[in-house]
């Protein structure tokens, strides 16, 4: 099926398998593979990507559904080499060790700020309950979303 | 110490920010499977469903029939590609039964998910339709999943063995013949207690993946694999394939995780090594997550009997200690020697005399081999030691910290030799603890707990604590040789300054996640007083770092970053034969301080390291008889283990109607020595700690009375989201290790050894008073409330 999605600013136009996952289209098909895939079955996030603005799971839907709208991946977040503050604040606060679920954490607690942009501590915790890491215990990414909201 | 700790520019012990970050948060960063090898075939592996069959029949045919398959293998269709079974490094004991295991399974299947059948198809979704189009009669056999049954040989699982027990490894350590047995008989005090360490899957959030390139001429091939022990793997797989070492090239790009789960040489490694020579192609296996749980090892799955005697004072005067250690259907590559490294440490951190009966039982079941997990043998020790501590208080009806300060080493008494032999290099328990307590406001706790937990109350409060040493920086060669490890424990690393005196650091060491890169700059740097940014630190390619043992067991530092150090050393006495050629001057007589040789008494004679690495590089006018270049290789190792300790306190309520246990505080202090990067060690303890939290209260490989895992996906294994734990609070004491010159101990593995009795030993004093005095692992909302129902049923009574 042909689609046309618009994934980091840019355009492009494809030809896919209908059951071909969102995820699968991003990796493979435009070989963008920050995105990363930690399960089967929806629970860890770490392919949580923008979809519209919004962050989703990139595993949970097939790309055909995606035909007409705009994607931002990780890849897309840093402008003329800048990282986002949200990448910046993980940094800054060690809130990634080996980075696997990161990519996916990250565009979460974008998503979890545009939603909630002053959270509270819980309210961190809570929003980020769809994406598992497994080397932070989790404190210092929390961290770095509070840090980051606090420098908006 | 050579390292001048308090110097004003010192770059050890400040919070310098990961280099690994910034292409791991922007997604440049290349895990194995980001890796596009343009012609690539794709492995999967089809597993069988029966945790114990017979292979009756195999029909490939179907298969073969689908568009874009390659070739079937089966396990007989390979057996001629191996040289030797898959490897076991470590028999524990001369007459060890270990069976013979290979990629696929041949004859009969011992657990689910064992390989039995492989599949090669030119794409991903071919080679997955394939599996399903594999004919496999199988004749079920009455599976071993419990490991008490396992080991009454209710049903013998490798018939060639003619038992599943595999070993039984002891360890009697007595002053006189016979006085432990005398000790439990003057005991004025005695516990006898019984824990099991449920299954844990290590999850690391990467899945396994592999790629096996050959390369076009002469037999050589390169294996890309999410592995944290490249060398090690580099050399077994050369043996098990018969392939000649120097043709093999381990490559782990990033590796997203590993816990130990990934220091193994598993099936998937061999079958594209074998497969990529074969068909002369590349060919690429990427692990499912329920894959993962059943192909990758799992760790833990023990059943442990403790007993101490003590004193009238509750000073313990012995110990006896039974291991019932699940090696699951095969040994994998440490698999045996998991439970015995923890039989150093059932003392824990007290001193006890010289009357120790420890043995373990090694036993085959038919589930997933179990290995290294997070602390490896060293958490279930600890685990055991500590909650024995607890009974042993409340049979004296003492506090539990009283008597642990009656027990505990004393400062003054290190280096410290344990009965075991080891010495303990250096350590103050008493220290940690009371910062542990006074940062839990143990008193205020204490008060409040009076005022809550009233008759009738639901809502219990409880504090727990555990004081632990970490036996790590593995491992002096000669002590792993009288375990009967068949590797050493060194570590290597080359320093090598540039003509423009920038440093390249090649370590043998494999980070997958531990900031190595950053930490190992900050080591030279201070050493040759060059910038953090000036060394780039090469690693995790046998081509580039020849040289290797790995990472494990918290050794990375204590022993990789030692050998960083005194190949820095050697550079620095190199380019001091240089200096002094150039300056005219004795070498005796010069000094290097912030990168620059300089006469003693006369700062104006100097020469900086860069003009010194440009001399070096010329050759122009280098002392007779020196090599050009500054470079230097150490292979280091270590005179001891190291020993880092600390004492965790935590406090949780527990609803008894609910049976839930949220944790409200927990405290970490932990002593690792000199820390290189706080910024790293904090972050280490977090994820430590948290993965001990899960064992206490989340998760467990659960499988049915067939060997099914109920628990394969993250759905079911309930590895803890952020809202399911509590924020850290992490302190520290220092007592720097005297075996090394980095004063450095270890930090990977601390956290998870201290967490989990921490959490159990709260929730326990939480419900004291209604009659609980013990408490499985997980303690899930449903153990913990009938635990609650049994206590006071029977208080009934």
């Amino acid at each position: 099926m042909k689609v046309s999605i618009t994934v980091n600013g840019k355009e492009h136009h494809s030809d896919v398998e209908p059951r071909t996952l969102l995820v699968h289209y991003i990796r493979e098909t435009l070989e963008l593979t920050g995105t990363n895939v930690g399960c089967d079955t929806s629970s860890c996030g770490a392919c949580t990507i923008h979809l519209n603005g919004e962050a989703v799971k990139s595993c949970t839907m097939l790309a055909v559904q995606a035909d007409g709208d705009s994607v931002t991946t990780i890849e897309g977040l840093a402008k003329d080499g800048v990282m986002h503050p949200m990448q910046t604040a993980f940094m800054e606060n060690h809130g990634l060790q080996c980075g696997y679920c990161t990519p996916g954490m990250v565009m979460a607690a974008i998503g979890l700020l545009n939603e909630n942009p002053k959270p509270t501590e819980e309210q961190v915790r809570m929003g980020l309950e769809g994406n598992l890491c497994r080397c932070t215990g989790y404190h210092n990414i929390v961290k770095s979303v509070l840090a980051a909201a606090s420098s908006k | 110490m050579t390292i001048t700790e308090n110097k004003p520019t010192s770059i050890i012990g400040t919070r310098l920010l990961r280099r690994e970050d910034p292409p791991l948060l922007t997604g440049e960063a290349k895990f194995t499977n980001d890796l596009n090898i343009p012609g690539s075939l794709h492995l999967s592996v089809l597993r069988s469903p029966y945790a114990h069959a017979k292979i009756k029949s195999i029909d490939v045919s179907a298969a073969l029939k689908i568009v874009g398959v390659v070739a079937v293998y089966t396990g007989k269709d390979l057996q001629t590609s191996w040289a030797a079974p898959m490897p076991c490094a470590w028999a524990v004991t001369t007459d060890m039964k270990n069976p013979a295991h290979y990629p696929l399974a041949i004859d009969k299947v011992c657990y689910v998910g064992d390989g039995v059948a492989a599949v090669l198809a030119t794409n991903e979704t071919a080679s997955r339709d394939a599996l399903d189009a594999i004919d496999v009669q199988y004749e079920p056999l009455n599976a071993m999943v419990d490991l008490e049954d396992a080991l009454g040989d209710k049903t013998v699982i490798h018939s060639d063995l003619g038992t599943n027990k595999s070993y039984t490894w002891p360890l009697l350590v007595e002053e006189t013949p016979g006085c432990v047995e005398d000790a439990f008989k003057k005991a004025k005090y005695k516990i006898k207690e019984r824990y099991v360490q449920q299954r844990l899957i290590p999850m690391a959030m990467e899945p396994r993946a592999i790629v096996a390139v050959p390369q076009p001429f002469g037999g050589d091939i390169t294996l890309y694999t999410s592995t944290q022990i490249p060398h090690v793997l580099k050399v077994m797989a050369a043996l098990t394939l018969g392939i000649p070492e120097q043709q093999l090239r381990v490559i782990a790009p990033s590796v997203g995780g590993a816990f130990g789960s990934k220091l193994d040489v598993y099936a998937e490694d061999l079958l594209c090594l074998a497969l990529a020579r074969k068909h002369n192609a590349p060919v690429r296996w990427v692990e499912e997550r329920s894959e993962n749980s059943q192909a990758t090892i799992q760790g833990r799955g023990q059943i442990q009997h403790v007993e101490l005697a003590a004193d009238e004072n509750g000073k313990i005067t012995a110990v006896r200690v039974q291991i019932i250690a699940d090696m699951g259907a095969y040994m994998q590559l440490i698999t045996p020697g998991i439970p015995i490294l923890g039989a150093f440490l059932y003392a824990g951190v007290y001193d006890i005399p010289k009357a120790y009966d420890f043995s373990c039982i090694g036993v085959f079941t038919n589930l997933t081999p179990t290995d290294a997990y997070r602390g490896a043998g060293r958490p279930e020790a600890t685990y055991a030691i500590e909650m024995g501590i607890e009974a042993l208080a409340r049979e004296m009806k003492i506090d539990s910290f009283e008597l642990r300060k009656r027990n505990y080493i004393k400062k003054e008494q290190f280096p410290y030799t344990a009965f075991s032999g080891l010495t303990y290099d250096s350590g103050d328990h008493i220290l940690a603890a009371e910062k542990a307590a006074k940062l839990t406001d143990l008193d205020g706790v204490r008060a409040q707990q009076k005022k809550q937990n009233v008759p009738g109350a639901t809502k219990l409060l409880g504090v727990g604590m555990s004081s632990y040493f970490e036996m790590c920086g593995l491992a002096p060669s000669r002590v792993l040789a009288s375990l009967n490890y068949t590797a050493g424990g060194w570590e290597s690393a080359t320093v090598r300054v540039l003509a423009t005196n920038k440093v390249q650091v090649i370590s043998g060491t494999s980070p997958h996640g531990q900031g190595h890169e950053t930490s190992w700059a900050m080591i030279a740097a201070e050493k040759l007083g060059v910038a953090p940014e000036d060394v780039d630190v090469l690693h995790s390619d046998t081509s580039i770092a020849s040289l290797g043992m790995d990472t494990y067991g918290s050794r990375s530092l204590a022993v990789g970053g030692v050998a960083i150090a005194l190949a820095c050393d050697k550079v620095i006495e190199k380019a001091r034969l240089i200096a002094a050629h150039q300056l005219e001057c004795a070498a005796d007589d010069l000094q290097f301080e912030n990168g620059t040789f300089s006469v003693k008494g006369s700062p104006d004679r100097a020469l900086p390291l860069a003009a010194i690495a440009f001399g070096a590089f010329t050759a122009h006018n280098l002392p007779d008889g020196l090599e050009p270049n500054l470079e230097a290789q150490v292979s280091y190792d270590p005179p001891n283990f190291s020993w880092p300790f600390g004492t965790h306190m935590c406090v949780v309520e527990v609803d008894t109607e609910t049976g839930a246990v949220e944790i409200l505080k927990y405290i970490a202090v932990d002593d690792c020595g000199t820390q290189i990067n706080p910024l790293i060690v904090e972050g280490q303890v977090h994820g430590g700690v948290v993965q001990g939290i899960a064992q206490a209260l989340f998760e467990e490989a659960v499988y049915d009375s067939d060997g099914n895992l109920k628990t394969s996906t993250l759905a079911e294994y309930l590895v803890p989201a952020a809202c399911d734990v509590p924020a850290i609070t992490t302190a520290h004491t220092v007592t720097p290790s005297p075996t090394n010159q980095l004063g450095v101990k270890g930090i990977g593995e601390a956290g998870t050894i201290g967490a989990a009795p921490t959490v159990i030993t709260a929730i326990i004093d939480a419900l004291s008073s209604l009659g609980v005095t013990t408490m499985a692992m997980p303690a899930s909302p449903q153990t913990v409330w009938k635990t609650i129902n049994e206590a006071t049923r029977g208080g009934k009574k």
